[in-house]
């Protein structure tokens, strides 16, 4: 019951947000989020007391296909959960205080994809599985379409058909194992039993894995992110960067990695390649931008390469590594775009070079900001620490020359990112920045809750290890060949 | 059969209206008229029984498509109550002649003999011609109705031509003597083939699968808006029924021979759609080439008559169906308002009348096969079928000629809520297009949640 709670409050708050006026819907939507926050802490307390059976929720839906309504809560997925619900409230907030037309409509968009998302993570049958993933996509085009930048239509539209066509890919993959399956049946652990030809495998893989490729991104894949993160509203850019793209790295954990094996080992050389050509080329790139949205869509993308590099090693640590680093990059990255929204609602500009001599004028917000960079860096102390070197030991024991190259990471990620700190916050005050006010109410709280969950997961990072632990386990029993 | 006789009775109800002076209670008369016949249909739901020496046959088939067929009729009819409000003077005559089409349409879904077949054609393309030209000082709607009636003939040759060398060889309108034949046959006749391949040119035309789909977009284009809805969603629902009904029954031991020629036709079909709508500005012609690009996933579940994919087809008929009409039913005021219909004409309605744009967004991702609406859950079982029946390469290009379908989809959605608007047109949905495109909305979103009932039907 709990679980059916979980997903449906949001569906029923996006509804209400959108019935209630354009003033009050910002207040409760935050409500709702909070509200949905403090279940999600509930159903926190409930896992770790009685763990993930009092979670599943069985109902038959449909018959022909056998499609039914199969939801349950394992570590990972509660930490997915968590993730998801913990950003949200936090995101609604940095909407305070800023014009946004029409806002009722956003809000409700906002909450209708905690819906999809939550149904993404929930999900243990392949058919509802796919639909949530679909459905997904759907408020997230909008809100980019109606209340992105200038460039929005066709950015916004070659991301829509990008991702749709790996979904479709993804489909014809479902119904390919669904005609496989002797049990006719998309159940997930039907899945993780079934005996599936190396043949079938070798291909099958592609299917899935060109849809979690795309939504991650993982190169070449990745063409659409940085003009798709530039051109959302901020809010949008948090939900893709913060939360969507941990949709594709939890997929290749939950649907890739045990459903197909064979198709795993036969592949992972070629994969670990580009996910760490891709760090590396995300990390170059990223030095050379001028607009600081796109710099930290980039780091984004070297980000992300490592997790899924930790995800291919198929050892504990990588993936545990990289669970811990999708949640702590969720929490770094809505941080770094939300200063970016800070310098940008002060300044009217992104460019870099135009910054300089923020520090001057507002010091809370530049001590804020630099504990976000020195997250994002991988600094000891912070959440993302702990995640990096998980990630950096399991690409290790896969091969320590991968292990090399995917290091270049920190030192690449320190150049970029100490750089553009020091371009935007230090030095000279020049016209723009002059008058640069610190921080708001709301951007305080954000920015401060923000601070303290980085310290505090970076500090003590057990209960996360010990959550995710067993799913992990279950899920590499089923991935490893033996 | 029952349902016939009624239709065709209430068709002439529609005409004597006019001599009894009634025409203002003609729309009501016939909506009800409809919903009754569609009561009575469904009572029949089980029976099997056979008519007139066996020349039609009523069985669950003709049963289930014949009420889809008697709703979306039903929905354009209503529609057609404030389209005709400047033209009482015909209203009798439109509204007789569209409920004749129906007549044809459901003769197509219980025929069970090749005479049948071809009345049933000729009814529902005679309707048909007259109506794509029924705006008599339009020149664009006396081209659609010329252009229409000779292409059609010509198709109709075809077909009375291919219907006489399977009488030649078998001996038999009928269409299980054909089968009978078939199977007993120890060498058929080129001929026959030659017969078959007739048969298949003439129905590929009314379904307007290429390289037969010429015709189409510029009918869609000049015919009334209406019409051109009817045209998109009964033609296409009754047409491939009477396609699934023939290779199911009559040519179901006609082995792999035409499979291959179907296959090609619908690849074909699927991509000429897809990709010539990217091209288009008219909505309507638009609309035209995103019904060919369905009738090639249609023309999937013909395909895969092996493993019975009656319920495939016919959830796929009830999901483009709805969600075409809800499209018209937004899109015919915005062309009446607007005096174009070119997709200009949308721009900025999203902000005008967000509730009707959101409607038309809600068809149009339906179309495109976006859960959680019906036209996901259709192409999913569209595709299931032809999966299991091992069409591979065909399933990969029906995948990617639905992501370029998405594109002139949302060309639409973009110019509703990306364009400025012209603040000088005045858009007014009156009410019963609000109450038809919400209705079709919500049963497709409805059928898209719960398809239980309509895919154990069979």
């Amino acid at each position: 019951m709990l679980t059916l709670l979980l997903l449906l409050f949001p569906l029923v708050a996006s509804l209400v947000v959108l019935a209630s006026g354009n003033k009050l819907s910002a207040k409760l939507a935050l409500l709702f989020a909070v509200v949905e926050l403090g279940l999600t802490g509930y159903g926190l307390s409930v896992f770790l007391q009685s763990g993930p059976e009092s979670f599943t929720v069985f109902q038959e839906w449909i018959t022909d296909p056998k499609i039914s309504l199969n939801l349950g809560l394992d570590g990972l997925s509660m930490l997915m959960v968590l993730l998801t619900n913990f950003l949200l409230p936090i995101i609604i907030l940095t909407g305070f205080n800023r014009v946004i037309d029409n806002a009722k409509a956003y809000f409700s968009l906002i909450l209708m994809m905690q819906f999809a998302l939550l149904g993404v993570f929930m999900a243990n049958d392949g058919l509802l599985y796919y639909i949530f993933w679909e459905l997904a996509l759907i408020p997230i085009y909008f809100i980019a379409l109606n209340w992105g930048g200038p460039n929005r239509v066709p950015v916004t539209l070659k991301f829509f058909i990008y991702t749709l066509a790996g979904s479709l890919f993804m489909l014809f993959g479902f119904i390919a194992l669904y005609h496989l399956n002797p049990g006719k049946s998309f159940n997930i652990t039907e899945l993780y039993n079934m005996v599936i030809l190396k043949d079938n495998q070798a291909w099958l893989f592609w299917m899935f894995f060109v849809a979690f490729a795309i939504k991650i991104p993982i190169i070449p894949f990745h063409t659409w992110q940085a003009d798709t993160y530039k051109e959302s509203p901020t809010q949008g850019t948090m939900l893709l960067s913060g939360i969507m793209l941990k949709m594709g790295t939890y997929s290749l954990l939950r649907w890739l990695l045990p459903v197909f094996p064979e198709g795993v080992a036969m592949w992972t050389p070629l994969i670990m390649g580009l996910c760490i050509a891709g760090i590396v080329y995300a990390s170059i790139i990223a030095i050379m931008q001028k607009d600081l949205k796109r710099l930290l869509a980039y780091s984004s993308l070297a980000h992300v390469g490592l997790i899924s590099a930790g995800i291919f090693t198929l050892n504990i640590s990588g993936l545990e590594g990289s669970v811990v680093q999708m949640l702590s990059h969720g929490v770094v990255v809505v941080g770094l775009f939300f200063a970016a929204d800070i310098i940008y609602h002060r300044t009217n500009t992104l460019e870099i070079d135009k910054l300089g001599g923020i520090r001057t004028a507002a010091p809370q917000f530049n001590t804020l900001f630099l504990i976000v960079v020195l997250a994002s860096v991988g600094l000891p102390l912070t959440n993302s620490f702990i995640g990096e070197f998980l990630l950096l030991l399991g690409v290790f024991q896969y091969n320590y020359i991968a292990a090399g190259i995917a290091g270049l990471t920190i030192i690449l990620g320190a150049v970029y990112m100490f750089r553009m700190f020091q371009r935007v916050m230090l030095g000279k005050t020049n016209q723009l920045t002059v008058n640069f006010a610190d921080l708001h109410w709301n951007e305080k709280v954000v920015l401060w809750i923000l601070v303290i969950v980085i310290i505090a997961a970076g500090v003590y990072p057990q209960p996360i290890l010990a959550i995710a632990e067993p799913a992990l386990r279950i899920i590499l029993d089923n991935a490893v060949l033996n | 059969m029952n349902t016939i006789i009624y239709t065709s009775v209430l068709g002439f109800i529609c005409m004597v209206a006019e001599i009894l002076n009634l025409r203002k209670v003609i729309i009501p008369v016939a909506v009800i008229g409809l919903a009754a016949i569609l009561g009575l249909t469904v009572m029949e739901w089980g029976t099997t029984a056979t008519h007139f020496n066996d020349m039609v046959r009523t069985d669950n088939f003709s049963v289930a498509f014949g009420s889809l067929a008697i709703i979306i009729t039903g929905l354009v009819i209503a529609l057609s109550s404030d389209y005709y409000k400047n033209e009482q003077n015909h209203i009798s005559d439109y509204m007789a002649i569209i409920v004749f089409t129906l007549v044809g349409g459901l003769v197509l879904l219980s025929y069970s003999n090749m005479a049948m077949l071809f009345l049933g054609i000729e009814i529902l393309s005679i309707s048909l011609y007259v109506m794509a030209g029924s705006r008599k000082y339009n020149t664009s709607s006396n081209e659609a109705g010329l252009k229409y009636f000779l292409m059609g003939s010509f198709a109709s040759g075809f077909l009375l031509f291919g219907i006489a060398l399977i009488y030649g060889v078998t001996g038999s309108f009928h269409l299980e003597a054909i089968n009978t034949y078939l199977a007993s046959a120890t060498a058929v006749s080129p001929l026959f083939y030659l017969g078959v391949l007739m048969l298949l040119v003439a129905i590929l035309f009314k379904v307007s699968a290429a390289p037969f789909h010429f015709w189409s977009p510029d009918v869609y284009e000049g015919s009334p808006a209406l019409i051109t809805a009817l045209m998109a969603t009964l033609v296409k629902v009754v047409m491939f029924g009477a396609f699934y009904r023939l290779f199911s029954t009559a040519f179901g031991n006609l082995g792999g021979y035409t499979n291959w020629l179907i296959a090609l036709v619908a690849a074909l079909t699927m991509v000429v759609g897809n990709l010539t709508a990217l091209q288009q500005v008219n909505v309507k012609r638009l609309l035209a080439f995103s019904g060919i690009a369905h009738a090639g996933y249609l023309l999937l579940g013909i395909l895969s008559i092996t493993t019975d994919a009656t319920s495939a087809l016919f959830y796929y008929s009830a999901a483009y169906a709805l969600a075409t009409i809800a499209a018209f039913a937004v899109a015919i005021p915005v062309f009446q308002s607007a005096g174009s219909e070119l997709v200009s004409a949308f721009n900025g309605l999203g902000k005008r009348k967000p509730f009707m744009a959101a409607m038309l967004t809600m068809a149009l991702i339906s179309l495109a096969g976006i859960p959680p609406f019906a036209g996901f859950l259709a192409k999913y079982y569209i595709f299931s079928e032809a999966m299991a029946n091992g069409f591979f390469a065909l399933l990969l290009i029906a995948i990617v000629s639905s992501i370029i379908g998405v594109y002139y989809y949302f060309k639409l959605i973009l110019a509703m809520y990306t364009q400025p608007t012209d603040e000088s047109v005045d858009v007014k949905f009156p009410t019963v297009y609000v109450v038809v495109a919400v209705l079709c909305v919500l049963l497709s979103l409805a059928l898209g949640l719960y398809p239980n009932p309509v895919i154990q039907l069979f």
